[in-house]
C-alpha cells in the first residue's frame, strides 16, 4: 500500500509577505492528507503562516543536461548588472 | 452585515500592521478593482515602454550599444510579464486587461506617448524615464498586496541597470564632440517635463490618493516622489555638465530642495487625453501585432489539444497492456 502513495512536494510560507519555499517533500494518499501530513512534519515550530503541498508528479522540472543550454547564455552578459557601469566621479543615486 | 465589518477591520488591521495581503485572503471588493487597475496599467506601461526604444535596436551606434539596448527592452517585456501575472492572483484575465487597453479603458505611463528621436533619446530615457519608475517601485516593493509588492523586488533590481546604462549612454555623449553633447542637451530638454511629470498631477489635484494610502498601495504622495526625483536629477545633470530646462530652477536653502519653475499641467492632461505627438501610434501597433500574433496563440491551443489527445491514446495502449502504473514517471521533463 505504502509504495502507491504518490510523493508530494511541500512548500512553506514563513511569514505573511514572504513567498512559499520549498521545504522538503512527503508521501501521502491525497493532497488532504498531505496538507495534515506537512503540518505535522514541517512546521511543529511555528515555520509557517501558509502551506503548499504539490504533487511531486506534476512539477516540470528542467534537466541537468539541459542546464548549460538553459543558463550558459546570460554568463556572457554582464551588462546586464547595474554594477558593470562604471560611474562618473560623485554621482550620486544610480 | 456585522460579518463583513469583522472581515473589513481585520483586514485594514492587517495593514496597519504591515502584514501584507495574499491573493487568498478575504479584502473589500474596491481594494481589488484598485489594484488590477493599478497593476494592469503598470503591466501596459513596461510594454508599450519597449516601443520607443524598440525602434534604436536596428540602429544602435554600436555592437555593445546594440545588446545593452536588446537586454533593456527585453527586460521591460518581462516586468510587464510580471506584473500581469500579479494582476491575475486577483482574478483579472489576460484577455480583459489588453481589450481595455485596445478599447482605451485602461491607461499607460503617459511619458511613452512621446518619441525618442534621436539615439540621445536612449540615454535620456534611461536616465531620467528609469530613474523615475525606480523611486516610484521602491516604495511598491512595501505594498500591502504581497504579488504586486515580490513582483517590485525583481523589477527594481533590474531597473537599476536600466538606469545605468542611459546615463552611461549619456556620460558618453556628454564627454564626446560637440555635437554629441548637443545631442544630449537636446534629449534632456525633451525628456525633462515629461519625466517631472510622470509622477503625476499635484497632490492637492490628485483623486483616490488618500484611500491608497490607508490601503498602504501607495506610501509617498506624488509631490514628495517628483521632488525627489528633481533633487536627485538635477544634481546628476550637473556631473554631465548638462543644463535642466528651467530657468525658473533654483536651489532653496530652507527646505534643503530644488524649486522648479511652474509645471505645464495642461500638457500632462492633453496627453493622458490622448493627443500626445505619439498615443494614436503606440495602441496601433499594440492592436496591430497582438493581431498578428493570433495565429501564434492559435497555433498553441492546437499543439496542446493535439498532446492531450495522444497522451490519452498513450495513456488507454498501456492501461490495456497493464503498465498504467509505470506511464506515471517516464516521460521527459516531467521527473524531478
Ligand atoms: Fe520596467
Ligand atoms: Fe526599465
Amino acid at each position: 500500500m505504502a509504495d502507491t502513495m504518490p510523493l508530494y512536494e511541500v512548500f512553506v510560507r514563513a511569514r505573511r509577505g514572504l513567498e512559499h519555499r520549498h521545504a522538503g517533500s512527503l508521501r501521502a494518499q491525497d493532497a488532504e492528507m498531505a496538507l495534515q501530513y506537512a503540518r505535522e512534519i514541517y512546521t511543529r515550530r511555528r515555520e509557517g503562516v501558509s502551506l503548499w503541498v504539490v504533487r511531486s508528479g506534476d512539477i516540470v522540472a528542467s534537466q541537468e543536461e539541459d542546464a548549460p543550454a538553459f543558463f550558459d547564455p546570460a554568463d556572457d552578459k554582464p551588462y546586464r548588472q547595474a554594477t558593470w557601469y562604471k560611474l562618473p566621479e560623485g554621482v550620486k543615486n544610480l | 452585515m456585522a460579518e463583513a465589518q469583522d472581515l473589513e477591520a481585520r483586514f485594514q488591521a492587517r495593514i496597519d500592521n504591515e502584514e501584507r495581503i495574499e491573493p487568498k485572503d478575504w479584502m473589500p471588493d474596491a481594494y481589488r478593482k484598485t489594484l488590477i487597475r493599478q497593476i494592469s496599467q503598470h503591466a501596459h506601461s513596461e510594454v508599450i515602454g519597449m516601443q520607443p526604444e524598440g525602434t534604436w535596436i536596428t540602429r544602435a551606434p554600436s555592437l555593445k550599444r546594440k545588446t545593452i539596448l536588446l537586454s533593456k527592452v527585453q527586460d521591460e517585456g518581462g516586468h510587464g510579464l510580471y506584473l500581469y501575472s500579479a494582476a491575475e492572483t486577483l482574478g483579472a484575465s489576460r484577455e480583459e486587461m489588453i481589450a481595455a487597453l485596445h478599447g482605451e479603458r485602461a491607461k499607460y505611463s503617459s511619458i511613452f506617448n512621446y518619441p525618442a528621436l534621436t539615439w540621445a533619446d536612449i540615454g535620456a530615457i534611461g536616465w531620467l524615464v528609469d530613474s523615475a519608475a525606480i523611486i516610484n517601485q521602491i516604495p511598491l516593493q512595501r505594498c500591502s498586496y504581497g504579488p504586486y509588492a515580490r513582483a517590485m523586488v525583481r523589477i527594481c533590481k533590474e531597473e537599476s541597470f536600466h538606469q545605468r546604462q542611459g546615463y552611461d549612454i549619456m556620460v558618453s555623449l556628454a564627454t564626446g564632440t560637440p555635437e554629441q553633447k548637443a545631442m544630449a542637451q537636446d534629449a534632456l530638454n525633451r525628456w525633462w517635463w515629461p519625466s517631472v511629470q510622470m509622477f503625476g498631477p499635484p497632490d492637492d489635484a490628485s483623486t483616490h490618493s488618500a484611500r491608497s494610502m490607508a490601503w498602504k498601495i501607495k506610501r509617498y504622495s506624488n509631490d514628495e516622489l517628483r521632488q525627489k526625483f528633481i533633487d536627485q536629477a538635477v544634481e546628476q545633470a550637473k556631473i554631465l555638465g548638462l543644463e535642466v530646462p528651467d530657468p525658473d530652477l533654483e536651489w532653496d536653502e530652507a527646505s534643503g530642495h530644488y524649486r522648479t519653475g511652474a509645471i505645464d499641467w495642461d500638457e500632462f492632461n492633453r496627453v493622458v487625453a490622448g493627443d500626445g505627438p505619439c498615443n494614436r501610434e503606440r495602441l496601433e501597433t499594440h492592436r496591430r501585432v497582438h493581431e498578428d500574433g493570433a495565429w501564434v496563440r492559435e497555433a498553441v491551443a492546437a499543439y496542446a489539444e493535439k498532446q492531450a489527445a495522444r497522451q490519452a491514446q498513450q495513456v488507454a495502449r498501456e492501461a490495456n497492456a497493464g503498465e498504467a502504473e509505470q506511464s506515471r514517471r517516464v516521460s521527459r521533463g516531467r521527473e524531478l
